[in-house]
């Protein structure tokens, strides 16, 4: 096949990166490569391990060694003091046998060292390179990921048109959602302005019998506060009377008291 | 062959379709140099039904690389273009 859909796969091809091969994954390859190392890692420590033992083992044999060539020593001298020079012979004999077994242990026990040094040398720096190469093995596995993150949106781009569909049927739902609730709100509105739904957002308690009853309160107060004056003015009218029946004012007055 | 659909997902063709489909890619392309968008949209849903009926489709969670890429069912000759134009389909 030519054309069109070739170009189009090419397309995608160099969009996505073109260091995967998919038919070995390098993620596993540099997980067994790092198992294999740790596991020479873990050779090379038991090996430094059973050098330290068979040194330490040497300068044992050494020590126990030593003790005899003192022991051997001790008795040629006392075999020599007894008088028996045969005696003492022997035991300066075995003494030099000794002493040289001890030279020879030196010698191992030298070499031991020798060798313990080096591989503790090997141990560690196959340590760090085991350490480096899982630091780039991690970075490379990352790596690894992200292209494949990457080519795996190179080709799923697919999903794109039917998730714009999505986003679309959402955004859709949303605004008539959103036209519903306005719908809604007039419509409240309307039946607040009708009396038939009341205002929650009018203070608590001030309905129309509330009013009323306040409206009355205060008129009550009125009333007490008149009855508490008509009850001074007999008091009023008594000096009036006293200034003269004739004062026209204070009959004006009265009348517009009461 | 693994041909993807865009929007649709990938499907495996054997190799004995591919005569067939080949006719069809030719129309496309025929159709697509002669700028004939209503050839174009007849001859892209020919083929898109082939690989529909020939292959069979692959599950999604499957990371495979398609050997060849077709357009989806609503694209037009102009959509084509500028897909296959410089910029491809991602930017960058």
């Amino acid at each position: 096949m030519t054309s069109i859909t070739h170009r189009i796969a090419a397309l995608f091809r160099i969009k996505a990166n073109k260091a995967l091969d998919r038919a070995e994954d390098p993620r596993e390859v540099l997980d067994y490569s790092y198992d294999q190392q740790l596991e020479m890692l873990q050779k090379v420590r038991r090996g430094v391990a059973d050098v330290a033992t068979s040194r330490r083992r040497v300068e044992l044999q050494v020590n126990q060694l030593r003790q005899s060539t003192d022991k051997l020593q001790d008795q040629a001298q006392r075999a020599l003091a007894a008088g028996r020079e045969d005696l003492a012979r022997e035991a300066l004999t075995r003494r030099t046998a000794v002493a040289s077994q001890i030279t020879d242990l030196q010698e191992q026990q030298t070499s031991l060292r020798a060798q313990e040094e080096k591989l503790t040398l090997a141990a560690q720096r196959l340590q760090a390179k085991v350490d480096s190469f899982r630091t780039r093995k991690e970075t490379i596995k990352a790596t690894y990921t992200a292209a494949e993150a990457q080519t795996r949106i190179t080709e799923a781009v697919t999903g794109i048109g039917e998730e714009l569909g999505d986003v679309g049927l959402a955004m859709q739902r949303a605004q008539d959602k959103t036209e519903q609730m306005q719908a809604r709100a007039g419509a409240l509105d309307e039946l607040i302005a009708s009396g038939a739904l009341e205002d929650a957002t009018l203070p608590a308690g001030r309905d129309d019998i509330q009013a009323e009853l306040e409206r009355v309160g205060a008129g009550q107060d009125v009333e007490v506060e008149l009855a508490r004056m008509r009850a001074q003015l007999p008091a009023a009218s008594a000096s009036a009377a006293v200034e003269g029946p004739d004062a026209p004012k204070g009959g004006s007055d009265r009348e517009a008291t009461s | 062959m693994i041909m993807r659909i865009l929007g649709e997902g990938q499907y495996e063709i054997a190799d004995e379709h591919l005569d067939r489909l080949n006719e069809l890619d030719s129309a496309l392309q025929s159709a697509a140099d002669a700028g004939d968008e209503a050839a174009f949209t007849t001859a892209l849903s020919a083929l898109l039904d082939a690989v529909r009926s020939l292959g069979t489709p692959l599950p999604d969670e499957d990371i495979t690389p398609s050997d060849l890429v077709l357009p989806d069912e609503g694209t037009s000759l102009t959509q084509v273009r500028q897909l296959l134009s410089d910029e491809g389909l991602i930017p960058g």
